[in-house]
């Protein structure tokens, strides 16, 4: 079954100094339901412009995209987003931050805050809902962005560099309490990376993406994110099938940042 | 003898780090430190190291008193055009219980007070709307700049001509220049707390299919409120002074009507205490916002 469709989409930013960049060119794929697809790419590639029209807050100049059959005009809430940071209300406590949702649709009562606990306990927080969102660290406030997102049930979770902003080791653990969400609940997922071992280890369907124009330029399908639920990670990511996969990619992200430098005679 | 006090390099790097929570209160009560406790090597030019000391400014208040009350003792300074303190302590004390020209300092205070709380609060709630306004819609911004942009500098003193003019010598023209006061303060303030609403937070309330009237209420105004108390406490201050302005030439109560009558009447110490009443009260009120401030938004610059 189809989920998301993406049909030959294409997305030109006017200047203000009269100039057009072609941020998406002809862009077409479909992803089926329960996938996690990573995006990845130099800057400029379109990958977050992709995903922000995903999420509705973008209209492309050209191409339709839809979910389930129906076309994507605007943001809703079948489509769930986790920003890089800065994204939580830090004037809401963390379970008031994870009901804002379902609050929003007026579901208010015990049912919400035991949802709600559960969701917090799911992302290891099951002691923090009276906690001030400033009081947590990063990776804490990533996973209240998480379970933000999952409180309202969305059909596909868009997530730009969720992990961006976090140090290294926060990071590869929020990559296995990703896959992890992503077993459990089943849910399609379209996650912006700019780390290719994170594209390749969450990602069980990789776009590599290219800039000027905008595009998907290889794309991948992974074992890495079915085997990462049950092996270790570290094992996983110093395996040889992963690292000639990170080489490849590297190289070829390698070549495309040459080429913009040679454009721009830099 | 503890490692931490022979390394002060690494206990150094306890001494929290810049800006955050943890420097934030630090600031505001200093710890006592044990001489064992970790030691900044460098504070000079460590913004957070100088936090100034409560004892040196009470005796700074302390000493100032002495040499005022020295020079009266001592007949140095002329009472004429300088009132010893315990002329001044005196004539404020007559001014408490039997009043001066009939009025006493609690009517005074309380005719002060009550002009700047509604010309204030009427800006407030008038500038508020008018600024989120501004901050959320193309043309109701277009409608409203010039008119902002135009009289914000002038200074509310400015409009009194015109509004004794319109309304005659009373409460009204004290009050509506106070209003213009605080409005363009708060219109700015407020249009400043919209526009800087972080944009994924905004995406992020339209994803959990929040409707833009909940948007408003639920992201945008608690995103502006810290900007508004800002604006609020400015506003305070500069109606409190401009306030006093106005009373020296438009009203018969008042603080500032009190020490012009006093001039009048050569009762300069009377003048000196109506200026330290004035200083006291602004000092108090800009406490009042501050707690407000950080009893009712407590996440101010965390986001």
């Amino acid at each position: 079954m189809s989920n998301l469709s993406v049909d030959h989409l294409g997305m030109i930013y006017e200047l203000p100094n009269g100039g057009s960049v072609e941020a998406l060119k002809d862009v077409s794929f479909d992803l089926e339901s329960g996938r996690i697809l990573t995006l990845l790419g130099p800057s400029g590639c379109g990958k977050t412009t992709l995903l922000n029209i995903i999420a509705g807050f973008l209209a492309p100049t050209s191409g339709s995209i839809t979910l389930n059959g129906a076309p994507i005009t605007g943001p809703g809430q079948d489509r769930g987003m986790v920003f890089q940071q800065g994204a939580l209300f830090e004037w809401l406590n963390v379970a008031d931050n994870v009901s804002f949702g379902p609050r929003m649709n007026g579901n208010e009562g015990p049912q919400t805050d035991a949802m709600v606990q559960d969701l917090l306990e799911t992302v290891g927080l099951g002691d923090f809902g009276q906690k001030a969102v400033y009081e947590l660290s990063g990776g804490m406030q990533q996973r209240v962005a998480l379970a933000r997102c999952l409180a309202n049930d969305p059909e596909l979770i868009l997530m730009d560099e969720p992990l961006g902003a976090l140090d290294a080791l926060t990071r590869e653990k929020m990559q296995s309490l990703i896959l992890e969400l992503w077993d459990r609940t089943q849910k399609t997922i379209v996650l912006v990376t700019h780390s290719v071992e994170e594209a390749l280890f969450l990602g069980d369907r990789l776009f590599v993406m290219a800039p000027r124009p905008g595009r998907i330029e290889r794309e991948y399908e992974l074992p890495f994110a079915k085997l990462g639920l049950t092996e270790d990670p570290r094992e996983l990511k110093n395996s040889p099938e992963f690292t000639e996969k990170r080489e490849e990619i590297l190289s070829l992200i390698w070549e495309m940042e040459e080429q913009i430098m040679g454009h721009e005679g830099a | 003898m503890s490692n931490m006090e022979s390394n002060p390099n690494i206990s150094g790097g306890f001494g929290g780090g810049p800006g955050g929570s943890a420097g934030r209160v630090i600031e505001k009560n200093p710890p006592k430190k044990s001489p064992n406790a970790q030691r900044k090597t460098v504070t000079f030019g460590d913004g957070s190291a100088v936090t100034g000391n409560r004892l040196i400014s009470l005796a700074t208040l302390v000493v100032l008193f002495v040499i005022w009350l020295l020079s009266e003792a001592l007949g140095i300074a002329d009472p004429t055009f300088f009132p010893g303190p315990i002329e001044t302590i005196q004539g404020g004390w007559e001014l408490a219980t039997d009043g001066f020209q009939r009025v006493t300092l609690a009517e005074h205070v309380f005719a002060s007070l009550r002009r700047i709380l509604i010309g204030f609060g009427i800006g407030v709630v008038v500038g508020v709307p008018v600024g989120l306004a501004m901050g959320l819609n193309n043309t109701l911004r277009a409608i409203f700049d010039p008119l902002i942009e135009l009289f914000r500098p002038v200074p509310p003193l400015a409009f009194i001509p015109l509004l004794i003019l319109w309304f005659g010598i009373g409460e009204t023209p004290a009050v509506v220049m106070l209003f213009f006061a605080a409005f363009f303060i708060m219109v700015i303030a407020a249009r400043a707390g919209v526009t800087g609403v972080r944009l994924s937070k905004v995406h992020a309330a339209y994803s959990l299919g929040a409707s833009k009237q909940q948007i408003l209420r639920n992201v945008i105004l608690p995103n502006a409120l810290p900007e508004i108390f800002v604006g609020m406490r400015v506003a305070i201050g500069v109606c409190w002074g401009t306030l006093v302005a106005a009373e020296l030439v438009g009203a018969q109560t008042g603080l500032g009507a009190m020490i012009w009558t006093a001039r009048t009447f050569f009762r300069n110490e009377l003048v000196v205490f109506g200026i330290i009443i004035i200083g006291v009260i602004g000092v108090i009120l800009d406490l009042i916002m501050r707690k407000a401030e950080e009893r009712f938004i407590p996440w101010r610059g965390r986001g």
